[in-house]
């Protein structure tokens, strides 16, 4: 551009007028305000919950993580057993859903089958979100639970020196409510993979196979790693869910608050104890509960930090 | 051979200006198409060995693709459909006894935007070799493919660094590395050079100098001088409208370089190389 047209252009061309900078403006500031409004609503929720907890934090303290009771009766409350079905139950579910749901992701993302069979399969998988979780309760009762009897009890009959085996199966418990939630989250964890995979660059894809490498080279030397860290992402998130979903566990777990290691057993996790009790909870039965709400909130703070730090760690594409 | 070269007369005078015996890769009547969409035409010509030839001409003019059909790239391509023959030495890469995979062991690839792996810098040159069950001395291989790219006096002390910590030259010249440790005989380079700034760029074409005693080089670019830099012989292909609207390339000439920008036969060539259109 040279000096005289730059001279030729009216001051009003350069100018932008107030409206438009003020629309702008406001943008800018309503966004923000809402954008932070979501923010202090977590941390309004939290203080709500913290304060609750305070006279059980108070009266029970820190023995409340390590105790196995739970008894109204006497006021005495610990939530090992819940801790530990939690975190064992939602172990289960990705245990289950990693290898499921990252087949399913490099099936929908690569081209072993055609287009019109992919897209009716993909929209199938993200329907399985759809489902109420109450209904994947109702299911685990009527015909999980039943189907899985067997394996049940090939496991304590094969592996009952084993303490995650050491109880006859009895229906209701962790086991099912591990499988449970494995379906449920496959498909936050398939999408998430599907995603991350389809974004990489073909270029990538066409420098792994111009060199000679074979398609499942390529796909598990290459792709994988290089989507590593938004698969990581997609197992994060969905352990997240596993470690807060309440209806279908509550439905299938058997809520037994005895500390029993075995996966055969009934067990329960804090979110079912929660949904359980606090109907007819009062007084520090009450403020347990709220207790345990806020070491619920701290396993999820926990495991998001973990995920963003792995992320952060091996983010190379 | 005889019952073709009635239909390749015509191609005849373009086609033999390479020596038949000295060829490495000759297409016969190649057409490429994308679905119901012809991407190119007709194409016959033969490439040198240990001879750099380039393919010039306009956006769609179809020679990327015809690179493609070299390493049978295009079979990753949904709905890609290559017909006629490509032969590399004496067998033809579309038949169907042949493996895509061993063909592209044999006729590496270098690509527009460099695509190192998520990698280290050594993985990066190794990952070829695994994948091909080498055996010798990995370290060795290393250096050696990295000193003939021109780069192992800039990674050396960082081969644990991922590949993706360089710049884009760097990069560039570590997936020449990557390409030139599967000890090819043909490596095909599509646009190398696109990305990068001009001070990579004449790294890139001095290594290209280097690399044709070796290898016989395939280049495809958008930039004429690169041409005039770098190749022995130039096709040039042009694009043409088709009734559907969509466009098709066809090989328009094809000689030894200094003919084709100097002394053309065709008009469209002449344009062409002259900057008139493209």
């Amino acid at each position: 551009m040279t000096a005289v047209t730059s001279d030729d252009r009216s001051e009003q061309d350069v100018e932008r007028s107030d409206i438009e900078k003020a629309t702008d403006r406001s943008f800018i500031w309503g966004t923000g305000i809402l954008a932070i409004a979501v923010a202090a609503v977590l941390l309004w929720i939290a203080a709500q919950v913290a304060t609750e907890a305070m006279p059980a934090i108070q009266t029970i303290g820190l023995d409340f993580l390590t105790r196995s009771t739970w008894d109204p009766v006497d006021d005495i409350y610990g939530i090992l057993p819940a801790i530990y079905g939690t975190l064992i139950s939602s172990l289960i579910a990705i245990l289950l859903a990693v290898p499921i749901g990252l087949a399913c992701a490099i099936v929908l993302s690569e081209n072993f089958l055609p287009i019109s069979i992919r897209t009716p399969l993909t929209f199938l998988i993200e329907l399985l979100a759809a489902i109420p979780s109450v209904v994947y309760g109702l299911w685990g009762i009527y015909v999980l639970i039943p189907f899985i009897e067997p394996i049940g009890n090939w496991l304590h009959d094969n592996f009952g020196w084993f303490p995650l085996f050491s109880t006859p199966y009895q229906g209701p418990g962790m086991l099912p409510a591990g499988i449970v939630l494995a379906i449920m989250i496959l498909p936050i964890l398939t999408v998430i993979a599907r995603d991350s995979l389809a974004a990489l660059p073909t270029n990538l894809r066409w420098g792994s196979y111009g060199i000679g490498a074979t398609r499942w080279r390529t796909i598990f030397s290459v792709l994988i790693p290089a989507a590593f860290s938004g698969i990581v992402g997609g197992i994060m998130l969905a352990l997240g869910r596993a470690l807060g979903e309440t209806m279908a566990v509550t439905l299938v777990i058997g809520n037994s608050t005895d500390l029993n290691f075995s996966v055969l057993a009934p067990s329960v996790t804090i979110s079912s104890l929660l949904a359980s009790q606090f109907a007819e909870a009062s007084g520090l039965q009450e403020d347990a509960l709220f207790y345990a709400g806020l070491i619920l909130f701290a396993i999820t703070l926990i495991v998001n930090i973990l995920a963003e730090i792995i992320v952060l760690r091996v983010k190379k594409y | 051979m005889p019952t073709h070269r009635k239909q390749q007369e015509e191609a005849r005078d373009q086609h033999s200006v390479v020596d038949e015996s000295e060829a490495v890769l000759r297409t016969e009547n190649v057409k490429v198409t994308y679905g119901d969409t012809l991407a190119l035409r007709d194409v016959s010509m033969d490439v040198p060995k240990n001879q750099v030839t380039a393919l010039i001409g306009p956006s769609g003019c179809g020679k990327s693709t015809l690179l493609r059909c070299f390493n049978r790239l295009n079979d990753l391509i949904d709905g890609c459909k290559v017909e006629g023959k490509v032969f590399y030495r004496d067998k033809n890469l579309y038949s169907s006894k042949i493996d895509p995979v061993s063909v592209r062991r044999r006729i590496g690839m270098v690509f527009q935007k460099p695509n190192p792996f998520p990698k280290s810098i050594y993985d990066n040159i190794t990952y070829g070799a695994k994948v091909n069950g080498f055996k010798g001395d990995m370290d060795e291989l290393v250096e050696q493919s990295l000193q003939r790219a021109a780069l192992w006096g800039e990674v050396k002390d960082k081969l644990k660094e991922n590949g993706l910590s360089l710049s884009g030259g760097q990069q560039q010249r570590l997936c020449i590395a990557r390409a030139i440790a599967l000890k090819p005989e043909v490596v095909l380079m599509d646009e190398p050079c696109s990305s990068l700034d001009p001070v990579s760029t004449e790294r890139v074409e001095d290594l290209i100098h280097e690399l044709k005693e070796d290898y016989t080089i395939v280049i495809v670019t958008h930039n004429m001088h690169q041409a005039t830099r770098v190749s022995d012989f130039t096709a040039f292909f042009n694009a043409e409208e088709s009734d559907d609207g969509s466009r098709f390339g066809y090989l328009v000439e094809y000689d030894r370089t200094e003919r084709v920008f100097e002394d053309p036969q065709e008009e469209a060539t002449q344009k062409y190389v002259s900057g008139k259109f493209g």
